[in-house]
């Protein structure tokens, strides 16, 4: 037993201690976290540069703009030709000139002359007011001759405001709010990451078995430990990487998160937001438009601290119970082979059965209750990554026991298996290895 | 009582026999050789000494006491095909192997300090193993092997891959270990090495062990009563005088004033007599029973189990 502490620490600490691991762990995340807050800067910004555009109006419009925020409008009397643009908007200190056509009202398509590179916000602020003044103009001119009374107001009263909510309920009668796509979204990222964790690490564990036999340092190591332990320490301590790794990302993303916050949103508070039902107060206070608070607002009421626990217990226990079924049989392959070229014909199997799972799991988000997304989350190789998109929408606790239950079983029989061929497998060199011979390698004696 | 004994052992894979019923028997403080040609199957009788593999049938005592699996700690193993992590530090590599023999963290980083001084190789410590020479590497091997102080030690042809230099080193650290009683299994086919520094060996060939015993009394029992006599070259001395009935000449040559007889001795007849012969007639240099070498009976004996 104490040997098996000895391999995991070995295992451990040597890929702990590469640089990759450092990098992978800690930078890109922070990278990541930097990326998107300048993202989210540069949107929030403040647009506080005073503008003022000038207008050349050639359409029956009386006023086609009016201020936007630090942008306002001078309308023109006279004409100015194109080829003096430059230097008109030069000398008035004007930021852009623009012409409205005589036809507008039919084809509304507007050059902007400016100097500089017009903001993506102003040009759309530019292209709604105009779409909106067009609008009511027309809108005006059928009301006065189709003689309606009142259409006006009717017509106003037409536009009806429409908000989905979509409600779970449980079996106890409790009705709880969520929302559908936030939830599908962190399943299929959890699947996603449970999939790539796997993979990643599962084929470390195939790396260090052909490395251990291309060194030919194994058969020094199986002459003090017994071939099956020296398996286990090494997926264990693989494992631990993998958990360690997992378990960094969790805090860096908390410190992340509450950067984020304190940031763009220091007044917010999440818990009375969470029950509010007009957000505009709250849109005032912070310095994010509604809609933006609309997903906020969503998200904390999906992730109530319970649902997190139980979806994060899932979560390891899925990665870890998946990770053990393709991290042994990741580990006999890389026993049976030479090198790591040779691995890809034993490999490919296993390679399509985890894409299809990843498959699955993106059909699951689609429809969580068809058959085959039912029962791939209950067939081990598949259950980790779909069941995991599957639980934010609400399975049933037999379902999860029963495939949790086929999972564990799998892996100690595949480990098993795994471990007979991993025992002869080391020592055999120079072997063009089939699925033939692999299964008599099942049936040699320890 | 005996030291390490592994009785009828045998091993078969798929649809080879890589152990016929062998049974060995390896006295305590003996350095043991284990010869065979390629594939006799002296690297399966030792995976399975070392608990690596497990045979079909067969037992094996070590100090009377069936082998269990903690007995891996008293053993030492240098593999044929031996390698090391490429990318760990050479330091740190030994204090885990030490570690996986058994011993403790502290126990190993000092007994490893005694070794790299000894040998001279102190700096190498916090090198990679694959910035050092593939000698260099196999030194660092050996020392791993033997740092557990194990009362079995296996040497599986420990001498390839060194140079010359390294090999006297070796040889002396084995027979160093042999002195404070470890009890040696040396299995190679380099005949000169056996002669040099093995007590005892065992022939196997095909899978089969075709003799065991105290190398002496095997070389002992292949000689073939032959003898040679060795003179000052006088040519008034005619070596048929001297055979009378017991001898016959086998061969005789005159080499730089040195005349050698080879006897085949018929019936018994002690070498005074036949000294007695020659004294009045040549000067003598020599007289001396001749024993086959090893390698001499290893190439006999495998000769004959072929036919």
């Amino acid at each position: 037993m104490n040997k098996i502490f000895i391999i995991i620490s070995r295992e451990f600490s040597t890929r702990v201690r590469k640089k990759t691991f450092l990098v992978v762990t800690i930078f890109v995340p922070i990278l990541f976290a930097l990326f998107y807050a300048f993202l989210m800067w540069m949107l929030l910004r403040d647009d506080t540069q005073k503008r003022t555009i000038a207008v050349i109006n050639e359409s029956t419009l009386e006023t086609p703009f009016q201020k936007i925020n630090n942008t306002t409008f001078q309308y023109l009397d006279q004409n100015v030709p194109e080829s003096d643009y430059a230097e008109f908007l030069k000398k008035n200190d004007y930021y852009a000139i623009t012409r409205i056509p005589a036809n507008v009202m039919t084809y509304a398509e507007i050059p902007v002359f400016s100097t500089s590179q017009v903001p993506m916000e102003l040009k759309n602020e530019l292209a709604a007011q105009l779409r909106q003044n067009i609008e009511s103009v027309k809108r005006a001119e059928v009301i006065a001759k189709s003689q309606v009374p009142d259409l006006e107001e009717e017509l106003e009263a037409t536009k009806t405001p429409v908000l989905v909510r979509t409600l779970l309920v449980t079996d106890k009668g409790d009705t709880k709010e969520g929302s559908s796509e936030i939830t599908s979204i962190i399943g299929l990222v959890a699947g996603m990451i449970i999939y790539f964790f796997v993979f990643m690490y599962a084929s470390q564990v195939m790396k260090g078995v052909i490395e251990e036999k291309t060194n030919r340092i194994i058969e020094v190591l199986v002459s003090s430990v017994k071939p099956f332990q020296f398996l286990l320490g090494k997926i264990i301590g693989v494992a631990a990487v993998g958990l360690v790794q997992f378990l960094i990302w969790i805090v860096l993303g908390g410190i992340i998160m509450i950067a984020f916050q304190a940031l763009f949103m220091p007044n917010l508070d999440l818990e009375a937001l969470k029950n509010a039902s007009d957000l505009t107060m709250f849109a005032q206070n912070s310095k994010i438009n509604t809609e933006q608070l609309e997903v906020i607002q969503n998200l904390a009421k999906t992730i109530d601290p319970m649902f997190i626990m139980k979806f994060l217990a899932a979560f390891l226990f899925y990665f870890i119970g998946g990770y053990l079924l393709y991290a042994s049989l990741f580990a006999a392959i890389g026993a049976a082979v030479d090198n790591e070229t040779d691995s890809q014909q034993f490999m490919t199997p296993l390679s399509i059965i985890l894409v299809v799972a990843l498959y699955i799991g993106v059909a699951a988000m689609r429809s969580p209750e068809s058959p085959m997304v039912f029962w791939s989350s209950l067939i081990p190789f598949t259950s980790p990554v779909v069941m995991l998109v599957r639980i934010p929408f609400g399975v049933p606790a037999w379902e999860i026991i029963t495939s949790m239950a086929l999972l564990v079983a799998s892996f100690l029989f595949f480990t098993w298996l795994s471990g007979k061929i991993y025992r002869v497998g080391i020592l055999m060199y120079g072997k063009k290895v089939t699925w033939k011979e692999l299964y008599k390698w099942l049936r040699y004696k320890a | 009582m005996s030291f390490f004994k592994a009785l009828n052992i045998v091993k078969t894979y798929a649809n080879h026999k890589a152990l016929d019923d062998v049974s060995i028997n390896i006295p305590e403080g003996s350095i043991y050789g284990l010869l065979g040609p390629n594939g006799a199957g002296k690297t399966s009788l030792i995976r399975i000494i070392n608990q690596i593999t497990a045979p079909d049938s067969g037992e094996i005592f070590f100090r009377n006491e069936h082998l269990k699996p903690t007995d891996v700690n008293r053993i030492g193993y240098l593999p044929e095909e031996r390698g090391l992590y490429k990318k760990m530090k050479v330091g740190e590599q030994a204090v885990y192997l030490a570690r996986l023999k058994g011993i403790s963290k502290s126990e190993a980083i000092t007994r490893l300090k005694m070794w790299f001084e000894k040998f001279g190789i102190e700096a190498w410590w916090d090198k990679k193993v694959e910035e050092l020479s593939k000698g260099m590497a196999q030194k660092v091997q050996f020392i791993t092997t033997v740092l557990h102080e194990p009362e079995l030690l296996i040497f599986d042809e420990p001498f390839s891959g060194f140079d010359p230099i390294n090999v006297e080193l070796l040889k002396k650290e084995i027979l160093g270990l042999r002195k404070k009683g470890t009890t040696i299994i040396f299995s190679t086919h380099n005949m000169g090495s056996v002669e040099e520094i093995c007590s005892h060996i065992a022939l196997i060939n095909k899978s089969q062990k075709i003799i065991e015993g105290p190398i002496n009394q095997i070389r002992e029992k292949y000689a073939s009563n032959t003898y040679q006599l060795s003179c000052r070259y006088n040519p008034e001395f005619d070596p048929e005088t001297i055979v009378g009935t017991e001898f016959e000449i086998v061969s005789q040559r005159v080499e730089d004033e040195r005349q050698d007889i080879i006897l085949q001795q018929n019936t018994y007849c002690s070498a005074n007599t036949l000294l007695s012969r020659v004294l009045p007639q040549a000067d003598i240099i020599s007289y001396q029973k001749i024993i086959p070498s090893m390698n001499d009976i290893f190439i006999k004996l495998v000769k004959e189990q072929l036919s």
